[in-house]
């Protein structure tokens, strides 16, 4: 069954733009972005839009419907009322370009401050390794697309272009935790994530977690264990008088702080 | 209401004034948080200062559990180190549950959209011209959750014996009949508070600082297997967090309102033996 879904997009560049009418022929079982790629190739040839796998892997295809960070292939139009209006917009937290595509390019730069992964020594047969329950704790970190979802609804950063600089956001505070859980890793990273990362900043209200179309629980079991591992190296005298002590297990030991 | 010129109508970003797209009710949810919080925080206001009706032998308002100050006489199972204490005796001990509380991560969540509107809603531009999270005074001081989880577990131990208590015999005055006060008894009195006190130690170890604390600080969950389980229970009761913050609002103050009403007498205890 087809039917006309009203459907408005976001057109313009950095210079200006409007929110425009393109009703358009849809069918069951379609997402937004077919509704995108039909507008694209009966109204609007020129309309600006980034999509790749059409099947919620690649990241994307982000835009806002309805005001809602989603990505376009993964948004079913049979979630909407057939006579509601669905309106299209770029991610409204970075530099748009044009139309539906915006430079994500903070992102990128954040990533370079993040240091990688350094291994300690490799085992005698020259190989390392890990066992499978710690293996198995940081592959839900690993599901992530990067499709910036999570940056994009980060109110700290969406609702103050200044706090740019001094805050990652939540994608990379996800990767600070995978890391800092990493078993054979030998950073610390807790004072970068507190620092230069702005980890302290995020006030834990979950957004970020709630666009995930990945479902991680980036809040729960990134975010917040993060800001604990902080508190054990940056606010608490007990943890602090514990390691002085020897009362501490040696968890932690052989990290050189970065 | 957005922040002008900082956020999503910033010059280089898509030009649109709505401050949210949104056409669902995202008020709805921040709204019932604003409600329900402030009618329990006015509820509790009243009672801890009130001073009085806080116990019906045998059950004592969690309010007032320890009751270390100049308390009634039988409520007092932890002596009374604060008699001297002026004020009401609620005052001493709910700091404690207060805290831990309002540092809760979960709490943060529901207040600072309810009452902070920082951010409102998802996608939901916020009100203020600047922000700078919890990395300043006061709030960096949310850090301290932890300690405040370390007293929300002695105040959930004082919670249990209370409810232990709760089984004692009724005093001689409400006897029905011969032997009535004798053995153990239960009411309706005691079936609140051993819900109430379920949901306690629900949210008490459901807690983030709690799962932490057990095992989640650990870089090698395979060297401590016991931490490890430890960690996977908090963290199977940790994904319902929100939901016993919620249980146990409402049930602490419906206990406390019916030990009240039983202290006015109001009414009278449902008694089941």
């Amino acid at each position: 069954m087809s039917y006309t879904l009203k459907l408005r997009i976001w057109r313009g560049d950095r210079d200006g733009g409007e929110i425009q009418d393109f009703p358009v022929e849809v069918s069951d079982g379609e997402v937004v972005l077919d509704a995108i790629h039909r507008v694209q190739a009966t109204q609007a040839g020129d309309l600006a839009v980034r999509w790749n796998c059409k099947a919620g892997k690649c990241g994307s295809c982000s835009a806002e419907v309805n005001g809602r960070p989603r990505l376009m292939c993964m948004c079913r139009l049979s979630d909407f009322e057939q006579d509601e209006t669905i309106t299209v917009t770029p991610m409204r937290t970075f530099p748009v370009i044009r139309d539906l595509v915006t430079d994500v390019s903070f992102n990128y730069e954040k990533a370079k401050q993040l240091p990688a992964a350094s291994l300690g020594p490799r085992d005698a047969d020259g190989k390392r390794r890990m066992a499978q329950v710690d293996v198995e704790r940081g592959q839900e970190f690993r599901k992530c697309i990067e499709c910036f979802l999570c940056q994009d609804v980060c109110h700290v950063v969406r609702d103050h272009e200044d706090n740019k600089e001094a805050f990652a956001g939540p994608r990379f505070f996800l990767r600070y935790a995978e890391l800092d859980m990493h078993p054979l890793d030998t950073h610390d990273r807790r004072e970068l994530a507190q620092g230069a990362a702005g980890l302290g900043m995020c006030n834990i209200t979950k957004c970020c977690t709630e666009v995930c179309p990945e479902g991680i629980r980036i809040t729960d079991n990134a975010i917040i264990p993060m800001k604990e591992r902080v508190v054990d190296k940056k606010f608490d005298p007990l943890v602090w008088l514990g390691s002085k002590i020897g009362l501490r297990t040696k968890d932690d030991e052989g990290r050189v702080e970065v | 209401m957005a922040s002008t010129d900082q956020g999503v109508t910033s010059p280089t970003r898509a030009r649109i004034t709505e401050r949210t797209l949104r056409q669902d009710r995202w008020w709805l949810q921040p709204l019932t948080t604003f409600v329900v919080f402030s009618a329990f925080v006015v509820y509790a206001t009243v009672r801890a200062f009130m001073g009085r009706d806080y116990y019906a032998s045998p059950y004592l308002s969690p309010f007032y559990s320890p009751c270390l100050g100049d308390c009634v006489e039988g409520a007092s199972d932890f002596g009374q180190p604060f008699a001297w204490w002026p004020l009401s005796a609620a005052l001493i001990i709910l700091i404690f549950p207060l805290g831990f509380r309002m540092t809760c991560y979960y709490y943060r969540k529901a207040y600072y959209r309810a009452f902070w509107l920082s951010p409102p809603a998802c996608g939901v531009a916020e009100p203020h011209q600047s922000y700078s999270g919890e990395s300043k005074l006061p709030l960096v001081l949310q850090n301290v959750h932890r300690y405040f989880w370390y007293a929300a577990v002695l105040v959930g131990l004082v919670l249990t014996f209370d409810v232990v208590l709760a089984f004692r015999p009724m005093p001689a005055e409400y006897a029905v009949g011969d032997g009535e006060t004798s053995g153990i008894h239960m009411g309706l009195g005691t079936l609140l508070m051993i819900l109430n006190v379920a949901f306690i130690w629900l949210y008490t170890l459901s807690c983030h600082s709690c799962r932490h604390i057990v095992g989640g600080r650990l870089r090698h969950f395979s060297q401590h297997p016991v931490r490890y389980r430890l960690w996977t229970w908090v963290s199977r009761l940790n994904t319902s967090h929100g939901k016993w913050a919620w249980y146990s609002l409402f049930s602490v103050a419906i206990v406390d309102l019916y030990i009240f009403l039983l202290a006015t007498g109001t009414i009278q205890d449902v008694r089941f033996f």
